[in-house]
């Protein structure tokens, strides 16, 4: 088995290369140990090759968990030749990373991509002369049209040599590393790696290259190699490698880029003047995110669910219960497929078209680089709360749900703030919330839809911007805080993308509802009609004595029911299920929608229901998403803290909605 | 002069940067280091952070980074 590896700066069409070499033959996975994505794939026109996308890093010196991921992959796995994509109006940044590549001395083949975008910037590109100077296979591409592919497969083909490529850094350098090499010969790590790499990563500072070293007695000889190093330098030892690789840069683009013209603005800037305007940046930033929620809940993808809605219930469950009828099953079988199992996950499936056009719309406005100017836009803002502008992200992409919005925060550098970011994101009020407001609002608050749904995101947000304020005060940081981005210029995203994208996020949903979300539906259908004696009433089963257990902890709340309390508690193994296990406890059926509609207007009233909505809202975060802290921050401290945390919130602002409510009515 | 004190549209060049390694690293990276022309290009609607041009491209930060970039006129 070959294995390619794609390794490239962020935005710079690395995904969209992938996408080119594997089509739909990839898998999206969790490097071991963190919960970054790991894409892999088996390459569309070669099946014994095996791609890897690494995530786009600046520096092989890593700084985020995203960036370490990068480096730890090149130093210990397998490498058979490594993809370097490089923005060809970018070259100058873009080949700084290619030089970390170049003197690791693995076989690297370059694919020079967005030609058209450096040719629109009248930059010309002598890439003959190129190749010649980086001694490496060097193609010319525009992934996003699909042009240069041929070429660049038919390299792929060819046997690449490894290289021997070399930057004469100053001679103090030199003799620096050279001591460096003698340290590390006779060591395996040497065997493995090419030595000067190593002694030049070491010179760096690169963390996860001196773990490599950290049983050996070396690295204090390395540290006074650099100290003294320092006293022959004028600027820090890190600092003059990186000056000295850009001089080489320097130098090499005199030679192969030669300016047509010079532009004086791009389309990116010409966009940005109005886009993060000093009086429009900020209504026009609240318009996109008015336009995302109507789009998701009131244009596309509601209507969807109501047609998606009256078919599960309507003909899909009758002919299902025909069909069982007319083969003779068994009553009790009927009731499980259709009160329990279409009942549970089918209550889930219609969520499904809101969930994928959130997510559509998320990865447009990844893919098109507004992203970022959000981030920007809302620094200033964000910092007030102790977070980072890069927080906007992961808690918007909470309202979708709430595991990939805790994974995306891994690209904050600074970990109290992403401790912050993954501890706030679960008040986001994720998609799966969303069909209990739906069932509650269509029963009560008919006249205040919009109104009601909107005080709950807004309540969401309130509390995580006290609860903000309250860890910022905890935690005082030691570390600064960081803010350091790169704007993207702006791209139409490519439509394939897009879907791969959004079908990346959202199949982890049908996967839940096909899975979990079946296997609870089963678990608590038998738990409601059965006791220890055999079938009986509802009122009078397993489960209901599980909820008259708990359902005490509830009264005070208004919803003291054993049926309320069940649902609260199933809820907590995905929160879709808090509509499954009511439609199965209050025995909706066929005709679900009325039935349940009866019943919860005879235990609820109008308080109680938005007193019920608050709970939901701010409860424990899903199973799913305490196991995803865990992996990401580490450790179970945090989860629990989480767990114990925001059930007393809820709890409590329940509470006082309840009792207060309960004055006016 | 440091680079907090540009105004939009100026060009300056950077002399040196005085904040931690870490910091400076990841500026350093992304092609941010003594010798290099930069473009202040906006400042976000709160008044931070910054957004700069430099080699080509945008990055932005905050203006406590952009305090301690030591620049001058070209």
């Amino acid at each position: 088995m070959t294995v390619f590896v794609l390794a490239g700066n962020p935005n710079v069409g690395k995904t969209a290369l992938f996408n080119l070499l594997t089509g739909t033959r990839q898998q999206v996975g969790n490097w071991s140990g963190v919960t970054v994505e790991k894409r892999f794939g088996v390459m569309k026109y070669n099946q014994s090759v095996h791609v890897v996308d690494l995530p786009g890093v600046y520096s092989l010196s890593p700084f985020s968990a995203e960036e370490k991921v990068a480096t730890r992959y090149l130093i210990n796995e397998k490498i058979d030749t490594l993809i370097n994509i490089v923005d060809a109006s970018n070259l100058e940044r873009n080949l700084y990373f290619t030089i970390q590549l170049l003197e690791f001395g693995k076989p690297i083949v370059m694919s020079l991509n967005m030609m058209d975008v450096a040719k629109s910037r009248g930059i010309k590109i002598d890439i003959l002369k190129m190749r010649e100077r980086l001694g490496i296979p060097i193609i010319p591409m525009m992934v996003r049209k699909s042009e240069g592919i041929g070429e660049f497969l038919k390299t792929l083909d060819m046997p690449i040599k490894s290289l021997n490529f070399k930057i004469n850094y100053n001679q103090k350098i030199e003799d620096a590393i050279g001591k460096i090499e003698n340290l590390i010969t006779s060591l395996p790590q040497s065997k493995q790696h090419n030595s000067r790499w190593v002694a030049l990563q070491l010179l760096e500072g690169n963390t996860e290259v001196r773990e490599l070293f950290k049983k050996e007695d070396i690295l204090s000889k390395v540290d006074s190699i650099i100290k003294e190093l320092g006293f022959y330098l004028e600027l820090s030892v890190a600092q003059t490698i990186r000056e000295e690789r850009f001089r080489w840069i320097g130098e090499l683009l005199q030679e192969v880029v030669t300016f047509d013209y010079v532009k004086e603005k791009t389309w990116t800037e010409r966009i940005d003047a109005v886009l993060t305007h000093k009086w429009l940046g900020i209504p026009l930033f609240l318009l996109f995110m008015f336009l995302t929620f109507q789009m998701t809940f009131t244009w596309v993808g509601t209507p969807l669910q109501d047609i998606l809605d009256d078919w599960i219930s309507g003909p899909f469950s009758e002919t299902t219960a025909r069909i069982l009828t007319s083969i003779g099953a068994d009553q009790w079988l009927i009731q499980l497929i259709v009160d329990g199992i279409i009942a549970g996950v089918g209550g889930v499936l219609v969520f499904v078209p809101q969930i994928f056009v959130l997510f559509l719309i998320i990865s447009f406005l990844e893919d098109s680089g507004y992203m970022a100017r959000a981030a920007f836009i809302m620094d200033k803002a964000m910092s007030k709360i102790g977070l980072n502008g890069k927080a906007f992200i992961p808690l918007f992409v909470g309202f979708g749900c709430n595991v990939p919005a805790i994974m995306s925060a891994r690209t904050i550098e600074q970990p109290k703030e992403r401790l912050i970011t993954i501890l706030l994101s679960p008040f986001m009020s994720c998609t799966a919330r969303l069909p209990v407001y739906a069932l509650f609002i269509s029963i009560f608050f008919v006249k205040y839809q919009s109104l009601v749904i909107f005080s709950l995101y807004l309540l969401g947000i309130i509390v995580a911007i006290i609860l903000g304020l309250t860890f910022k005060e905890l935690f005082k940081k030691e570390e600064d805080s960081i803010f350091i981005i790169e704007l993207p210029p702006y791209r139409i995203p490519i439509v394939k993308s897009l879907l791969l994208s959004t079908w990346d996020k959202g199949k982890k949903f049908l996967k839940k509802a096909g899975t979990v979300i079946f296997g609870m539906s089963v678990v608590l259908w038998f738990l409601a009609n059965f006791s220890w004696s055999g079938m009986v009433e509802m009122d009078e089963s397993l489960l209901a004595d599980l909820g008259k257990l708990i359902a005490p902890v509830f009264a005070p709340l208004g919803f003291g029911t054993w049926q309320a309390g069940v649902s609260l508690i199933s809820g907590f193994v995905a929160k879709e299920i808090i509509i499954s296990s009511l439609s199965i406890v209050y025995g909706a059926g066929g005709d679900s929608i009325a039935h349940l509609t009866t019943i919860i207007q005879s235990v609820f009233n109008p308080v109680s229901a938005y007193a019920f909505m608050v709970f939901v809202l701010l409860y424990t975060p899903c199973m799913a998403t305490l196991v995803v802290m865990k992996k990401e921050i580490g450790s179970w401290k945090w989860p629990l803290f989480s767990l114990m945390y925001s059930f007393s919130i809820a709890w409590i602002f329940s509470f006082v909605v309840y009792q207060i409510g309960s004055l006016f009515i | 002069m440091t680079l907090s004190q540009c105004h939009i549209g100026d060009k300056v060049r950077v002399k040196s940067l005085r904040m931690s390694e870490n910091k400076s690293k990841r500026l350093m990276d992304m092609g941010l280091i003594p010798g290099t022309t930069l473009e202040i290009l906006r400042v976000a609607p709160f008044g931070d952070p910054v957004a700069i041009k430099l080699r080509g491209f945008q990055i932005s930060f905050r203006k406590s980074e952009a305090k301690n970039i030591i620049v001058e006129a070209i």
